[in-house]
């Protein structure tokens, strides 16, 4: 387990160069240098914060020299400081807003796997049912739903008609001075909607793909032999098949993360919740290019660790990758 | 009787093609011949706009501004007083335009890296596969939007954006089939024959690496339409006054407490387009192999 661990951290190193480098190249796509023709255009840019990106960067040095440098002060967890204009670093906004979109991306995961994996098991072993046939065209309509046309909707519904939830933000006017549980009543009822529609937008995905593991496994030679030993059907599936066909789902785990942060750009932009998506998407808007490298450095990174993290589970729930057998 | 007979008994009439047997099998698929339907229906109404509908998106009104839906304007207007079914009709120009280049563009480099880094293995493999890794590791929709926030916003750019950000799945798909085609024996017979690397690529490789391709194509064309709804709804992708479903719904957005009928007529548009697209995908792949969802 160990060596399986430490080779799998070593494939990490040309992956986070590659990240870095990448983050790069993004930056420098505007046409000539990230500063010259393109800022000297947007008059978002001051003159002040364009020295200060020169300056930062490098640029009058070679390119190579300038992705040294900066991976230099990235290894330093430097970002450098926002264009925006309270000026602060790059780090500190980020830091402040990761919890909020970590906090519901977590939820809305936990929730669309809890949901998923039963609907999937449910839907092949009632294969053809009027069920299954039901699910399959929830998850159809599911796939090509547009989330954020969903939060506009669920919005129009519950915010503006029925008035029962809030539409924006996390918090109420006054949250202060209600009681504890007065708070807390009040942020869930922020977070029902985004979570929702963040749910909701992997969640046919998930229990499509559950449901194609578990018909997967059910076919296979070792649960003909439990259903012949007799035994119950509730143990054939739930202790026999489903573990087999969780394991792939682990690794899933780990892909629906960019997937998940990534979504968040847009419930965040319409719920006007404070996270990592909002910032991202206020720092593109305004051409604000430390910011947005930052978060695109991070992001990446986040994914990177969720994949590791599914990977090492993989290993611990399936003696097969453990022992490296190929 | 040759191993072949045995294996598809109703294949001995000699007549019908493979691909005959493939259109059979997506024939009999009643929702995926309904997504061909709508989505040819789209087409045509794309390319017919002017003949259906008597106005122009780009008319303003001042005199009609957010009427509901009527025998007038079917959809109602929008806030300048367009008629919102022209102007849906003329996005889904934009919407078709997108789903295709885009998907285009990540199917060329999915398949190129895919038969390469498949064909020839070792170091080429090794590095291909990491960029792959690499280019997953990115929330796509961050790169999408990074990309774009240096960029000026413009529809060739977001569409070549959602290719480049695109092909790692097929890339993946295709090294799969390369990796196993190249040990069958026709590869051998074309190498023993002399025919170059290029040539077995292309000739011999490629065409029985498509399949799954297209499975993956016909879903991506509906990924790419949502991508480019989403970006336009946000304000960088197709911008005003073109219209596009997504940034009729910006403005749904805005006047959501007034006019229901901006929210929910693009929206609609787009899940039937998305739904058709991924009906016809997922018939392609039963035709293909019907195995799959026996």
């Amino acid at each position: 387990m160990v060596t399986y661990l430490l080779r799998r951290i070593l494939t990490l190193v040309p992956l986070l160069i590659g990240i870095t480098l990448i983050t790069f190249t993004v930056i420098h796509l505007a046409p000539g240098a990230p500063v010259e023709m393109q800022l000297d255009m947007n008059p978002k840019v001051s003159a002040e914060s364009r020295e200060r990106l020169r300056k930062f960067y490098g640029l009058d040095k070679p390119l190579h020299v300038q992705y040294v440098a900066w991976l230099g002060k990235l290894a330093k967890l430097d970002f450098g400081q926002s264009f925006a204009p309270d000026n602060r670093p790059v780090l500190d906004k980020i830091k402040e807003r990761i919890p909020v979109t970590l906090r519901l991306n977590i939820i809305a995961l936990i929730l669309e796997f809890a949901l998923a994996i039963p609907i999937g098991v449910y839907a092949a072993t009632h294969r053809d049912t009027l069920a299954d046939k039901g699910i399959t065209i929830f998850v159809f309509i599911g796939f090509a739903v547009p989330t954020f046309w969903l939060a506009l909707l669920l919005m129009y519904l519950f915010g503006v008609k029925l008035g029962w939830l809030p539409i924006s933000g996390l918090q109420s006017l006054g949250y202060e001075k209600l009681s504890w549980w007065g708070q807390l009543w009040d942020q869930a009822k922020h977070l029902v909607m985004p979570i929702g529609v963040a749910t909701f937008g992997s969640l046919a995905g998930l229990s499509r793909y559950m449901r194609s593991n578990m018909l997967e496994v059910i076919r296979q030679d070792y649960i003909t032999t439990a259903r012949a030993k007799g035994l119950s059907e509730r143990v054939v599936i739930y202790r026999h098949a489903l573990r087999n066909a969780l394991l792939p789902v682990i690794t899933l785990l780990g892909f629906s993360l960019p997937a998940l942060i990534g979504g968040s750009v847009i419930f965040e932009t319409i719920f006007a919740i404070p996270g990592m998506g909002q910032l991202f998407y206020q720092g593109v808007m305004a051409r604000d290019y430390p910011l947005v490298m930052g978060i695109l450095v991070i992001g990446a990174f986040l994914t990177l660790v969720g994949n590791l993290v599914a990977d090492v589970c993989y290993a611990l729930a399936d003696p097969r990758i453990r022992h490296g057998q190929k | 009787m040759t191993v072949q007979d045995s294996i598809m008994p109703h294949d001995t009439t000699q007549k019908s093609s493979l691909l005959h047997i493939y259109w059979q099998r997506f024939r009999r698929n009643r929702f995926a011949v309904a997504g061909v339907f709508v989505i040819l229906l789209l087409f045509a109404a794309s390319i017919g706009a002017p003949l259906i509908t008597p106005y122009h998106p780009g008319t303003i009104d001042a005199y009609h501004v957010l009427l509901p839906p009527s025998a007038d304007h079917w959809f109602g207007t929008d806030e300048l007083g367009r008629d919102v079914f022209t102007r849906m009709i003329y996005g889904a120009r934009i919407s078709l335009k997108v789903g295709f280049v885009a998907v285009g563009i990540a199917v060329v480099i999915g398949t190129v890296v895919g038969l390469l880094a498949g064909f020839y293995g070792g170091w080429t493999d090794s590095i291909l596969m990491r960029l792959v890794d690499i280019m997953l590791c990115f929330p796509t929709f961050f790169l999408i939007l990074a990309v774009i926030a240096m960029l000026e916003p413009s529809i060739w750019y977001i569409m070549i954006i959602i290719g480049v950000t695109g092909w790692m799945g097929v890339a993946r798909l295709v090294r799969a089939e390369v990796l196993s085609l190249r040990e069958r024996d026709f590869v051998m017979a074309a190498r023993a024959l002399g025919a170059s690397d290029f040539r077995i690529i292309f000739r011999h490789i490629l065409p029985n690496a498509m399949s799954p391709v297209l499975v993956s194509a016909s879903l991506g064309v509906a990924g790419a339409i949502l991508t480019e709804s989403a970006l336009s709804f946000l304000g960088i992708g197709v911008q005003p006054p073109d219209p596009s479903w997504g940034n009729i719904l910006t403005a749904g957005k805005d006047y959501i407490e007034f006019a229901w009928w901006l929210s929910l007529f693009p929206g609609l548009a787009i899940l039937v387009t998305v739904l058709s697209y991924n009906l016809v995908g997922e018939g392609i792949r039963d035709a293909l192999d019907p195995r799959l969802n026996q």
